[in-house]
């Protein structure tokens, strides 16, 4: 009897979470207008733009303390993160990033897009697809902190600031991205 | 002067700001949501030239974000000196910009739009958010062997404004433009590539593009707040403080400073070059008085606890550079109270090799002749404390301008 109760439990939240009926995203130009206002409203209220992988890179080094904390207090790079008496998590970035999931969260099931699968191109298998998401995102966090910010910390803040360097690694995020894209078109087409 | 940015954390406390970082990241990653970031085919079409979402979303935030920092500076609500502005390092942020590109087109996303997409159980987004991880970690423990080249071609806090020499209205103008044409361009590549109809485009998109050229121009229009400009706003309540003095450190007090080792003393010599190496303070830094508006940036980027002491042979000097530097929102700057001529008369007597030249000497002149431009080598460019008990009035007062600040970069 418990388990009958507990599977309709799940599957009542289940539902609750993923049968949404999927709505469509917004127009580019519209979101892309509301992301400008959330960047100003940030800046103008904090004096701090946009950032994520600021706040990754913390949750990262926050466990290393934990794990090895001698080797932290080693690492030049990491003491200034989490040194000695430093936490880690007590940073405004982190505090963005956890409000990034969150709101990703809520709009997507809201929206009813709040669903496992796995976005991939047609001729590539979920497998190939998950090694690969895997790989870039390794790719994709050393260039950010390479960077020192990634595409938001960086091309949207560093951008709408007129940062020349933001600029330059705008470019190039699209020139790379662009240049490779020839190659692994059977991942996405 | 602007009176935003505000120091959230003297307002509401920490845990308050960090409640307002939270909506702002709340507002973040549902707009990257909305906006289909979450999707990783939406993101990777772009370099297909199928759909250019990325591009669109990317830079009307760019331009409505730019338009309205800028727009807000100009009308003299927002301090552009008091936001964060990525420091440029040019290479390291090529090299890992073309790093960042391989992994957008293999992985399909960037570290936010792999938030939003992990959030929505996207399981491919879970999977780069892992290796983002992945990767950040291994770049905490691999940047010790490539570290020059990672802290290379720095040069601070530089803008387009300041790289082309122009004023920031035609920058902020031309971005519009450039954003405009590109969206011209990845419409048509829609047309070819997507087979898209672009007579069933929203009409809305026109009226944006024209009310954000109108605004581009009301901004060049009005101009940035000039230094004269900035000082005028604020002129009446710092000139009290050069009349209390409370912007002036007296010697003793300076001293002192020196050898706290909370504190970081950064010296700033606004006289002659040729009296510079004749003397100076230890450490100072030499600056000509025309010249100081140009390291503004670089001092906005020194730590909270950063006293900026000016100093010229008397004061004169070092008050001009010091409205400057006020005006110009440089927390925690002051004035040699004295200047060097009256340190020199407090801590050189003992020194045969300084001689003082004797009767009136002019303003902000040197009143003293050395044996040789010895510079900061005279041991009464930083005198032992133990040695003088100098009486001071204690005047400085640390003043924080702006929350902990660090961009994406965090």
């Amino acid at each position: 009897m418990s388990v009958t109760t507990s599977t309709g439990k799940e599957k009542g939240l289940k539902s609750f979470f993923m049968n949404r009926e999927r709505k469509d995203y917004v127009n580019p130009y519209l979101a892309g207008a509301l992301l400008g206002l959330v960047m100003f409203t940030s800046f103008f209220f904090t004096g701090n733009g946009l950032g994520a992988s600021g706040g990754l890179n913390r949750i990262i080094v926050f466990l290393e303390d934990i794990i090895v904390p001698e080797h932290v207090d080693r690492t030049p790079y990491l003491i200034n993160l989490a040194g000695g008496d430093l936490a880690p998590l007590d940073s405004w970035i982190v505090f963005v990033t956890v409000g990034v999931l969150l709101g990703g969260f809520v709009s997507g099931w809201r929206n009813g897009r709040f669903k496992f699968e796995v976005g991939k191109g047609p001729r590539v298998s979920k497998r190939t697809r998950l090694l690969f998401a895997f790989i870039g995102g390794a790719f994709m966090g050393y260039g950010a902190r390479f960077a020192r910010g990634c595409t938001s910390g960086q091309a949207l803040s560093g951008g709408a600031t007129l940062s020349v360097g933001s600029w330059a690694l705008m470019f190039a995020i699209f020139g790379g991205a662009y240049g490779l894209a020839y190659f692994v078109r059977r991942l996405w087409t | 002067m602007a009176p935003f940015p505000i120091l959230l954390n003297s307002i509401i406390g920490k845990f308050g700001a960090y409640l307002v970082y939270l909506l702002i990241g709340f507002a973040f990653g549902f707009v990257l949501e909305i906006a289909g970031f979450g999707n990783s085919k939406k993101l990777a079409a772009q370099f297909y030239f199928t759909e250019m979402t990325v591009l669109k979303v990317m830079f009307t935030a760019i331009i409505v974000g730019m338009v309205l920092i800028y727009g807000a500076s100009a009308l003299g609500l927002l301090d552009v000196n008091l936001i964060w502005i990525n420091p440029t390092y040019l290479w390291p942020g090529i090299v890992g910009g073309l790093i960042m590109g391989v992994g957008f087109i293999v992985g399909g996303f960037c570290p936010g739009t792999s938030i939003v997409a992990a959030a929505t159980a996207k399981i491919d987004g879970i999977f780069f958010l892992l290796g983002a991880f992945f990767g950040i970690f291994l770049f905490g423990e691999t940047v010790e062997l490539f570290d020059v080249f990672w802290n290379s071609a720095y040069m601070g806090r530089f803008t387009l404004d300041q790289w082309l020499g122009i004023p920031t209205g035609w920058v902020v103008l031309g971005v519009v433009f450039m954003a405009l044409f590109m969206f011209w361009g990845s419409e048509q590549l829609e047309r070819i590539f997507g087979g898209r109809e672009l007579n069933r485009e929203p009409k809305m998109r026109f009226i944006g593009a024209g009310a954000l050229v109108g605004l581009a121009l009301v901004v060049l229009a009005i101009g940035q707040p000039t230094v004269a400009e900035r000082w005028e706003s604020i002129a009446a309540e710092k000139e009290a403080e050069l009349e209390t003095r409370s912007a002036q450190l007296q010697p003793g007090e300076v001293l002192h400073i020196m050898h706290d080792h909370k504190l970081k003393l950064v010296i700033l010599d606004v006289r002659p070059e040729a009296e510079y190496n004749l003397f100076h303070l230890a450490d100072a830094i030499h600056i000509p008085l025309d010249k100081i508006n140009t390291i503004v940036s670089d001092l906005q980027l020194e730590p909270p606890n950063t006293v900026f002491l000016l100093t010229s042979n008397d004061e004169a000097g070092a008050t001009e550079a010091w409205k400057v530097l006020t005006a110009q929102s440089v927390p925690n700057a002051y004035i040699l109270e004295g200047g060097i001529n009256e340190w020199l008369r407090l801590f050189a007597c003992d020194d045969t090799r300084i001689k003082a030249t004797g009767g009136e000497v002019p303003d902000d002149t040197l009143a003293f002749t050395f044996e040789a431009a010895l510079g900061a080598a005279y041991h009464c460019a930083e005198p032992d404390p133990n040695q003088y008990e100098l009486e001071y009035e204690e005047r400085l007062e640390l003043e924080l301008k702006r929350g902990p600040t660090g961009g994406g970069c965090g």
